[in-house]
C-alpha cells in the first residue's frame, strides 16, 4: 500500500449514536427513545474490512445508514479521510457522496426496475457531473467488465439478471465515482450460496486492485470470518468487542461472542455437539435497554456489577476492544 | 435403516407446477425413505424443489398451480397421495405435522397461541376444551415457553419470531406425530435463538421417538442435524448419503462445489482460503432446465453425454447414490 503510515483513517466513528423518538398521542409526543445505536466508535484504514456482525436489532445496519448520513446522527462524529461531515447539510455532503457509496442486501429492490442497466450504473455520472456520453458508455463498460458483467448486456432490465448479476450490477454503481469507502448491507444475505460465494470473492478482489475500505454488515457469521480483517461485534446498540478477526474467532472472550460463536452451525458433523444454545432467553428491547452491562440478563456469568454498572469498552492487553468487567 | 423399518417411503414422486400450456417438473421422480426416529435432511439452493416436495408429501402443493402427477407417498404402508380429502386431514397435524420458516404465515392471527395448540387437541384427540387448554399451556411449558400459562393467552402478534416458532412447534408435537416435516425451521431467526430451536426440536425428538425431515438450505444446520442428506437440484434428487459420508467425500460435482463454497470460520490459527471455491454460473430457472444432466452447464467435468443423457441415480457405496455419469467414488 502506498499510503503513508499517518495517513487518516479513511472512516473514523467517534461515540456515533442514534436514537428513535416513540410518539404517542394525537399530539406526537415523544414518550421515549429506541436507542438504536448507542455511543459507537471505531477506524477504518484504506484496503481495510471491518465486519460489522450481531443479530437482528443490534444496531448494525443503522450504523451503516448513520455513517452515511442516510440518517441524521444523534451524538457523535463521523470523519472521512479525516474531514468531519457529521454537521453537513444535503448540499455540503454532496462532494463526499461521491466518496462513500454503499450496497444493499436486496439489489432487486435497489435498482429501478424499468431503468436499462446502463442507465443505472451510469445515474451516479448525471448527478457529479459527468455527462459527455462517450465517455459514460466508456466508463460504464469498464464497469461492467470489472464486476463479470458482459458490457454487451448494458442496454438489458434488472429482471433479466438473476439474483448474483444483480448484486454486480449494485456494485458496479457503488464504484461508479471511484469510493474509498463502501458500506455493505448484508450484501450476500439474499444469494444462494454458490453464488454467494462468486460475490464475495468479487468484492475481495476489488478491494485488492483499487484500495477499497469496507464496512461489512452481516449476520452471517462465516462471511463475516471469511471476508474481514477486523470484527466488531455488537448488541443492544453497542460494541462489546473488537479484535483481528484470528484473534477473535480463535480465542472470543466476551460472553456474547463467545454464545454466538457457540450457536453458528458449523458444516462438518465431526463438529456435532459444539453447537450450543449457551445462552437463553432474547435480545431486550432497545427502547428499554437493561441497566448496567447490556447482556448481563443472558449472560451465563453475570455478576452483582454487571446488573448496575455498564462496562467500558477498554483495551485489553492483547490489543483488543472489550467491554466486559469479567474478562 | 432398513425398508422394511421405513415409516416413510417415497417413490418417484412428481410434481408440477402448470404455467399456460407447459408442465414444469418442479418435483422430479424424487425417491426417498425415513425411518421411525430418524432424521433424513433435504438440502438444495431456491428452486431446486425441496419445499415443494415436502408440501406434496402432505398434499399441500399450491394447486393450481402445482399439481401432483405421480408417485406413491407411503406413510405406514398406506398411500398418502391415494387418501381421501377426509381422511388426509386426519394424519396432518395428527400423525404427521409440519412447521414452516415463518410461524406468522401458519398460526391463526385472531386466535391466542393456547387455543390454537388446544384446537388441534379438540379436532385430533377428542379432548375437551377445558383439558385440551390445560394441555396447551403443559406443552409450551414443554417448548420452553416463559411464563406458558400468561403467553398461551397472547396472540401471535404480541410474540417475537422465536416465540412464534416455539408455539407452532408446541401445536405440531402436541398430538404427538411420528414424522415432524421442519421446512427451513430457522432460517427467519437469529443464530442464538436458532440454536436454542434446534436443541429444542432435538430433544423433543430424542423424547417422542418423531421422525425428522429437515429441509434447508444451510449446509451447517444439516450437519448438526441428519442422520442421512438427500441433496437436491433442479427438481431431482442428485445424491443421497449418510451425514458423514456426504461431507467427507462428496460425490456430485454440485456437492463437491457446494460445500467448497461456504465460508468457514476458523476456530484456530490455521491460515485463510484466499479465495472461496465458486460454481459458475447460477441454478436454472425452472423454466429452462438444460437436457440432460441439469447441473452440466455448470459443471467442469460435463461431457457431451452429460448435456445429452440426464444420469439415474446409482448405488456407489453404502447407503451412497449419486445421479452423475463422471463420478468417481
Amino acid at each position: 500500500m502506498t499510503m503513508p503510515v499517518d495517513a487518516a483513517p479513511v472512516l473514523e466513528v467517534e461515540n456515533l449514536t442514534k436514537h428513535f423518538p416513540i410518539r404517542r398521542g394525537v399530539l406526537s409526543r415523544v414518550v421515549g427513545q429506541v436507542r438504536a445505536l448507542d455511543g459507537v466508535s471505531f477506524a477504518i484504514r484504506q484496503g481495510e474490512t471491518l465486519g460489522l456482525v450481531g443479530e437482528s436489532g443490534c444496531g448494525k445496519s443503522t450504523a451503516g445508514k448513520t455513517i452515511l448520513k442516510l440518517l441524521a446522527p444523534t451524538a457523535g462524529r463521523i470523519l472521512l479521510e479525516g474531514e468531519d461531515i457529521t454537521g453537513l447539510d444535503r448540499r455540503a455532503m454532496r462532494p463526499y457522496r461521491r466518496r462513500m457509496q454503499i450496497v444493499f442486501q436486496d439489489p432487486y429492490a435497489s435498482l429501478n426496475p424499468r431503468a436499462r442497466v446502463g442507465a443505472i450504473i451510469a445515474a451516479p455520472f448525471a448527478v457529479h457531473g459527468l455527462t459527455d456520453p462517450t465517455e459514460r458508455r466508456r466508463r460504464v463498460a469498464d464497469l461492467m467488465q470489472r464486476v463479470g458483467l458482459d458490457p454487451d448486456q448494458a442496454a438489458s432490465f434488472p429482471h433479466e439478471f438473476s439474483g448474483g448479476q444483480r448484486q454486480r450490477i449494485g456494485i458496479a454503481r457503488a464504484l461508479a465515482l471511484n469510493p474509498s469507502l463502501i458500506v455493505c448491507d448484508e450484501p450476500v444475505s439474499a444469494l444462494d450460496v454458490s453464488v454467494q460465494a462468486q460475490v464475495v470473492n468479487l468484492m475481495a478482489d476489488l478491494q485488492r486492485q483499487l484500495g477499497l475500505a469496507y464496512l461489512f454488515i452481516s449476520h452471517d457469521l462465516g462471511v463475516i470470518a471469511h471476508i474481514s480483517h477486523r470484527v466488531a461485534v455488537m448488541y443492544l446498540g453497542q460494541i462489546v468487542e473488537m479484535a483481528d478477526k484470528h484473534a477473535l474467532f480463535a480465542n472470543p472472550r466476551h460472553p456474547y461472542t463467545e454464545a454466538l460463536l457457540a450457536a453458528a452451525p458449523e458444516p462438518d458433523p465431526r463438529a456435532r455437539g459444539r453447537r450450543r444454545a449457551i445462552i437463553t432467553g432474547e435480545v431486550p428491547s432497545a427502547a428499554n435497554p437493561p441497566p448496567g452491562c447490556r447482556f448481563h440478563l443472558r449472560c451465563p456469568l453475570a455478576q452483582a456489577r454487571c446488573c448496575s454498572e455498564p462496562p467500558p469498552l477498554r483495551r485489553t492487553d492483547d490489543g483488543r476492544m472489550l467491554a466486559c468487567h469479567l474478562r | 435403516m432398513a425398508a422394511a423399518a421405513a415409516l416413510l417411503q417415497v417413490r418417484d414422486l412428481e410434481t408440477h407446477l402448470q404455467v399456460g400450456d407447459t408442465a414444469l417438473p418442479a418435483v422430479n421422480k424424487v425417491s426417498f425413505t425415513l425411518g421411525a426416529g430418524e432424521t433424513l435432511g433435504v438440502v438444495g439452493e431456491s428452486g431446486c424443489g425441496k419445499s415443494m416436495t415436502a408440501l406434496s408429501l402432505l398434499r399441500l402443493q399450491p394447486e393450481p398451480p402445482a399439481r401432483i402427477v405421480g408417485g406413491q407417498v407411503l406413510f405406514d404402508g398406506r398411500d398418502l397421495l391415494q387418501l381421501s380429502p377426509a381422511e388426509i386431514r386426519d394424519i396432518r397435524g395428527d400423525a404427521i405435522s409440519m412447521i414452516f420458516q415463518e410461524p406468522m404465515t401458519s398460526l391463526n392471527p385472531v386466535m391466542t397461541a393456547g387455543r390454537q395448540i388446544a384446537e388441534s387437541l379438540i379436532r385430533h384427540r377428542g379432548m375437551g376444551r377445558r383439558a385440551a387448554m390445560d394441555r396447551a399451556v403443559e406443552m409450551l411449558d414443554q417448548v420452553r415457553l416463559p411464563d406458558p400459562a400468561r403467553r398461551a393467552r397472547d396472540y401471535p402478534h404480541q410474540l417475537s419470531g422465536g416465540m412464534r416458532q416455539r408455539v407452532m412447534i408446541a401445536m405440531a408435537m402436541a398430538t404427538g406425530p411420528r414424522l415432524l416435516i421442519a421446512d427451513e425451521p430457522t432460517t427467519a431467526l437469529d443464530v442464538t435463538i436458532q440454536a436454542q430451536i434446534l436443541d429444542l426440536i432435538e430433544e423433543l425428538q430424542r423424547r417422542s421417538g418423531t421422525a425428522l425431515l429437515l429441509i434447508t438450505h444451510d449446509l451447517g444446520v444439516i450437519a448438526e442435524m441428519a442422520d442421512r442428506v438427500v441433496v437436491m437440484y433442479a427438481g431431482r434428487k442428485v445424491e443421497e448419503a449418510p451425514v458423514e459420508a456426504l461431507f467427507d467425500r462428496p460425490l456430485h460435482p454440485y456437492t463437491i462445489g457446494l460445500l467448497a463454497s461456504v465460508p468457514r470460520i476458523r476456530r484456530d490459527d490455521s491460515p485463510d482460503t484466499e479465495t472461496l471455491a465458486e460454481i459458475p454460473g447460477t441454478v436454472p430457472v425452472l423454466s429452462s432446465i438444460p437436457e440432460g444432466c441439469a447441473f452440466a452447464p455448470r459443471c467442469a467435468r460435463a461431457t457431451d453425454r452429460c448435456r445429452r443423457e440426464s444420469p439415474p441415480l446409482e448405488q456407489k457405496d453404502a447407503g451412497h447414490a449419486v445421479a452423475c455419469w463422471e463420478a468417481t467414488p
